[in-house]
């Protein structure tokens, strides 16, 4: 089968390949030489894993993730839908005001949607979310895992207002539509999760 | 133009004069004198007594080491933040009585931006890099993006070299703890795990730390445990730093800090450079460590952009983030 590397990450290589006639995407795991075996095998296994489980459990709750097709924990392939759409990283600084406002607040209605399930994606940047047919497609949960805190949740959200300061700093507005769709969705008491940011930015250095 | 500089950010005061050659940075001497505290770690009023005290002889000393003259120096830099207050305005002190009886400009600047412009300015090839930045106060992974030096992922508690003196220290090791943690590593054999924990590009240090501890009193061998200390921390930092790269989309990683001297995490970092086809570079050991070389060098390069600071303006900053520093000599 013809193998084509649609995007070379830190972590794994995602190809173009067909499964029981579908054409969909590879995610596999690679090994890596700079640590020792225990740790490698330990994280490849173990975010395969988790990875798989919160897509799952993601697209039950109504958030937009790819159809998965296949896991492997030994190999570390995940296989699942190919999402032909846009990187919301390529897109978000092209679009105008008022559109990335829809965008952003698409964004912050995904997350709490998440976050009203406990789920929490532990990478939530504009490289890790696919626009596709007007949705939010959230990928890459390999760092997530399922959490009940409100400080894992405000980490979460923390995440993405850092990834907004350093590639779409032009635009220092998105964050805050972001936190506008967040509060509609949210179920919880928004407040107390917007609060603990501002608590873990002020817990870094040099705050 | 020859620039003056002085580090005085924590427990080392530095002295380093620097000439730019055809944009890149000649280094005419780099004296460093380093605070060792009797025990325990730094103590900032100590470290600021420690400085005040050989400032004078070490400014005289790196002037003469590079056989230069006082009317030859044209700028006088000086590390304005981040960094232990005390420390940080003595060596200030420092640098504007010297600037105002050699009438010559002076200027302030961010001590982990000269840690990435030394870089660039001295190692052969790198010009964009994504910095690994790892000493005892500071951990993060900066890169040029937007107009600015930005923080991609940076501790959300600890710096990595704190991590190690703090474990260190409870085992009755002097500090700085760094290298007696690696020679004590290189005798482990078993691999205990260890939480290992990143969030983005982010990491935090505190929960290993603990964890760490517990299992030494659990009984476990200081070896085997300064091993897996160390293994998971800088498995934890290469980590970040290569999704950094794979973020930014840069080709090459620099290291920097004191923590760089250490030759486990330099061979990860090189072992993923070369994994992902990118280059590796760290400068030399006296201008990975903090001193007065790489101050001087970011001072030229502000100066020479057209920027100009007044005294009033040369107040310190212990909070000075490394992405406030408007970066005016890149295009």
């Amino acid at each position: 089968m013809v193998k084509k590397i649609l995007y070379q990450g830190a972590e794994a290589e995602i190809c173009l390949s067909t499964y029981m006639g579908r054409s969909v995407v590879k995610k596999r795991r690679i090994s890596k030489a700079y640590r020792i075996k225990a740790i490698d095998a330990q994280l490849i296994a173990s975010r395969t894993k988790e990875e798989a489980k919160l897509i799952a459990e993601s697209r039950i709750h109504g958030v937009a993730v790819p159809l998965l097709y296949d896991v492997d924990l030994v190999g570390g392939v995940i296989t699942m839908e190919y999402l032909a759409g846009d990187r919301v990283k390529d897109i978000l600084n092209s679009l105008d005001e008022s559109e990335r406002k829809r965008i952003c607040v698409k964004i912050g209605e995904g997350i709490a949607r998440l976050h009203n399930h406990d789920i929490i994606h532990g990478d939530i940047t504009t490289s890790n979310m696919i626009f596709l047919h007007d949705r939010i497609h959230f990928i890459d949960f390999g760092l997530g895992c399922k959490n009940i805190e409100i400080e894992a949740k405000g980490v979460d959200l923390h995440v993405l207002m850092e990834a907004f300061e350093s590639t779409h700093s032009k635009y220092a507005s998105c964050f805050r539509y972001v936190v506008e769709g967040y509060s509609k969705v949210y179920q919880g008491d928004a407040s107390l999760v917007l609060k603990k940011i501002d608590e873990i930015v002020r817990r870094g250095r040099y705050r | 133009m020859i620039c003056l500089g002085i580090e005085g950010t924590a427990h080392s005061i530095g002295v380093g004069l620097v000439r730019d050659i055809k944009k890149s940075c000649q280094v005419l001497s780099n004296c460093i004198k380093t605070y060792q505290p009797e025990h325990g770690g730094i103590h900032p009023r100590e470290a600021a007594n420690h400085h005040a005290a050989y400032i004078a002889d070490l400014i005289e000393t790196s002037v003469k080491k590079a056989n230069m003259d006082f009317a030859a120096i044209d700028l006088i830099a000086f590390s304005q933040g981040p960094g232990l207050g005390p420390c940080l305005r003595t060596a200030a002190t420092a640098a504007r009585a010297l600037a105002l009886s050699l009438d010559k400009p002076l200027i302030g600047v961010n001590h982990c931006v000269a840690h990435l412009e030394i870089g660039r300015g001295t190692v052969r090839g790198c010009t964009d890099p994504v910095l690994l930045y790892v000493s005892g106060a500071n951990t993060q992974v900066i890169a040029f993006a937007e107009g600015k030096y930005r923080v991609f992922g940076e501790t959300l508690d600890v710096g990595i070299g704190n991590c190690l003196d703090k474990f260190g220290r409870g085992v009755g090791l002097d500090f700085p703890c760094g290298p007696k943690i690696e020679e004590l590593a290189k005798k482990g054999t078993c691999y205990l795990p260890l939480p290992y924990s990143i969030k983005g590009m982010d990491i935090a240090f505190s929960g290993l730390l603990t964890a760490a501890e517990n299992i030494l009193q659990r009984g476990e061998k200081l070896e085997d445990v300064c091993y897996s200390l160390q293994e998971t921390t800088f498995a934890m930092l290469t980590e970040v730093t290569e999704r950094a790269m794979a973020h930014t989309e840069k080709k090459e990683v620099l290291l920097g800090g004191g923590v760089a001297s250490n030759k486990r995490l330099r061979e990860m970092v090189q072992m993923m450079a070369r994994d992902r086809g990118a280059a590796f570079f760290v400068p030399s050991k006296d201008l990975c460590v903090d001193n007065g070389a790489m101050i001087a060098w970011l001072g030229f390069l502000m100066y020479d952009s057209g920027l100009r600071m007044s005294i009033d303006e040369s107040i310190i900053n212990q909070r000075f983030r490394t992405d406030m520093v408007e970066v005016t000599w890149r295009g």
